[in-house]
């Protein structure tokens, strides 16, 4: 690292000249910015607040108690937290090997005159809106997925596992077998929601994965090249090694993203809840009941422990991106920032 | 890359077949995969080219929606309502996410600065239909549904956006600049208002019309805040209709014609933002 710059002394003509008008200055940017915080800090006390009937009827149990029934008045949290966390989960783990591939192919595979478009087309998938992603999903791939799954239902070599899975899904259990059989949702449900999520979540990926790659100092390449390393050799064990914390941080950013991403999940998942008794069927997630359920609700009960919905995926999209900033600015070098 | 083409003879006798095959196989794969990530997009817009485009026509942008299940009708209602909350949110968004960026940009030593600067990434990311129910709690509780309080929740989550290209730009002017300035005897709020920010203006309308892009969007935060209007409405203190809006309504509607409504919707939506986010990339590209 190079010295740090020498700071140029305040030039002394300004101290007297200006310090006023400055200070006025100063204070009035000050107080503008401060709205950001007042933001934050409104949305908090608004959250809590309004959450705050559910949380004291409910108690901590409300993240693990399953029912959710307005009309009985019982209000638990706990299959839209699963929900939530396995639709993004699942679609994380998905999109990050593709999303790592295209940051690879934008920033050393492909040629310059290839590399600038295709990068512009992953950054406008990130500027598709969510409902256009619901509505594609809904009148193209659910239809495909439905046809699939007809076809399952009406070949007979399927029916004794069908029986037996059905007869489990009544007793409101289920087998990881049985997991990944049809139960009928006509294509919308779970895997739809982790399809259309991969699909949204893997430009942020992608977008940090490349920024990163590009930041991988060109003489490690070239040592590679040096000792006769073919191109994948040098991606594999000079490159990706390398990036790898700063492509984790851009993970963790997308997990974040697919957390509170609300129409296009709330428009294809079927909005049940039921466990998860397979990845065809319906569920629902914390953002696709608020969506769903927050214009609805009558009771105050109900309305409440939906903003305590809020509440919670507020908390985790906190946490989730304080972790992905510690981890991409523990990266940065520090002459940079 | 370069150095790999640098000496080809020298190179391919110490290759084994293995590692050469394994080298083209894992080139193919990343070709494919990238294949696979775009693939969306096109299908996506080629999708709506082929439903919408019958739909755009003059009445699309003349009337508003038809009765439920009626043919004909435009959305009228929500072009306008979604102009009238972008530019409302704009206020919003603009004023504090500039003032955000200047000051995190200009003011790095002051103590309240990290603060700032933690707090605004970390409302980068919010949930946009959590900003929706924030909005409901400060506006709609007591003045009811209203393109204001959809205007609000837009203009929330436009301002992380703003702060960090702001940011970013304004560190981009060379400290020399403001030296010069400062050497004229020119206040520092001279300098930053005369020289700092025209000299990166072009970088800071590139960063609102992302977040503009971005936001134009949303319709989580608009289900309980503007709530939608049949009708044509500029009055922002009553209910007002958006694109995303009535593209949710349509694609979640059983009825064919709105259906049809919705998927043109969705490709003059997705038209407007791709032609925003271009232009941005144009304007941030040519300074």
């Amino acid at each position: 690292m190079s010295e740090p710059a020498p700071r140029a002394p305040r030039p002394p003509a300004r101290a007297w000249l200006s310090s006023g008008s400055d200070r006025v200055f100063q204070v009035l940017i000050l107080a503008l910015a401060a709205i950001i915080v007042l933001v934050f800090v409104l949305s908090v006390y608004q959250l809590g607040r309004e959450s705050w009937p559910a949380l004291r009827t409910f108690g901590w149990q409300f993240f693990t108690e399953r029912t959710w029934n307005p009309v009985a008045g019982k209000f638990g949290a706990a299959t839209m937290l699963a929900g939530t966390l396995v639709t993004s989960l699942a679609a994380l783990v998905i999109s990050v090997p593709l999303a790592v591939a295209s940051a690879l192919f934008v920033a050393e595979y492909a040629p310059k005159w290839l590399a600038n478009p295709v990068g512009y087309l992953i950054e406008l998938l990130a500027a598709v809106p969510s409902v256009v992603y619901g509505l594609w999903a809904l009148f193209v791939i659910a239809p495909l997925l439905g046809r699939w799954q007809t076809a399952y239902f009406l070949d007979p070599a399927n029916v004794p596992t069908l029986t037996r899975c059905n007869e489990l899904w009544a007793q409101g259990q289920t087998s990881l077998q049985c997991f990944f059989v049809p139960s009928g949702a006509g294509g919308r449900g779970l895997a739809l929601a982790i399809i259309i999520l991969t699909v949204m979540i893997l430009p942020y990926t992608a977008s940090v994965a490349r920024d990163v790659i590009r930041l991988v100092p060109q003489d490690q390449r070239e040592a590679m090249y040096a000792l006769g390393a073919t191109k994948w050799e040098v991606v594999s064990r000079a490159i990706l090694p390398y990036a790898r914390a700063g492509i984790l941080g851009g993970v963790i950013l997308a997990l974040g993203r697919a957390l509170g991403e609300t129409l296009a999940v709330a428009m294809v998942i079927g909005d049940s809840q039921e466990i998860l008794k397979s990845l065809w069927g319906n569920a629902s997630t914390m953002a696709s009941v608020i969506a769903n359920q927050f214009g609805d609700a009558q009771e105050a009960l109900h309305r409440s422990s939906v903003v305590a919905l809020g509440l919670s995926l507020f908390a985790l999209s906190v946490a989730v991106n304080l972790v992905a900033r510690l981890i991409i600015a523990r990266l940065t070098p520090k002459g940079i920032q | 890359m370069r150095a790999a083409a640098a000496h080809p003879a020298r190179r391919a006798p110490r290759l084994s077949l293995a590692r050469r095959m394994k080298n083209l196989l894992m080139g193919a794969l990343i070709l494919l995969a990238t294949g696979l990530v775009v693939a969306p997009l096109i299908l996506i817009f080629g999708y709506l080219l082929r439903e919408g485009l019958g739909a755009l026509n003059l009445e699309f942008f003349t009337r508003t929606p038809a009765p439920e299940g009626e043919a004909g009708g435009g959305l009228l209602n929500a072009i306008i309502g979604s102009l009238t909350m972008l530019l409302m949110a704009s206020v919003v968004g603009v004023l504090v996410g500039v003032a955000g960026g200047v000051f995190l940009a200009e003011y790095p030593r002051h103590p309240l600065m990290p603060t700032i600067r933690l707090i605004s990434d970390v409302l980068a990311g919010i949930p946009a239909i959590v900003m929706g129910l924030v909005a409901y709690g400060l506006i709609v509780l007591r003045f009811g549904f209203s393109g204001l309080a959809g205007a609000l929740a837009l203009g929330f989550l436009m301002i992380p956006i703003v702060v960090r290209t702001t940011e970013e730009v304004l560190k981009l002017v060379p400290l020399s600049v403001r030296e010069a300035g400062l050497s004229l005897g020119l206040p520092q709020w001279v300098v930053i208002l005369r020289v700092v920010l025209p000299a990166a203006a072009g970088g800071i309308v590139t960063g609102v019309m992302l977040a503009l892009a971005r936001v134009a969007g949303e319709a989580a935060p608009l289900l309980f805040t503007a709530f939608g209007n049949s009708s044509v409405n500029f009055d922002p203190t009553r209910p007002m209709s958006a694109l995303p809006l009535e593209i949710y309504r349509g694609a979640t509607s059983a009825y064919d014609e709105n259906q049809r409504m919705a998927k043109a919707g969705a490709l003059l939506l997705i038209s407007l933002i791709f032609l925003t986010s271009l232009l941005a990339r144009r304007f941030s590209r040519r300074k």
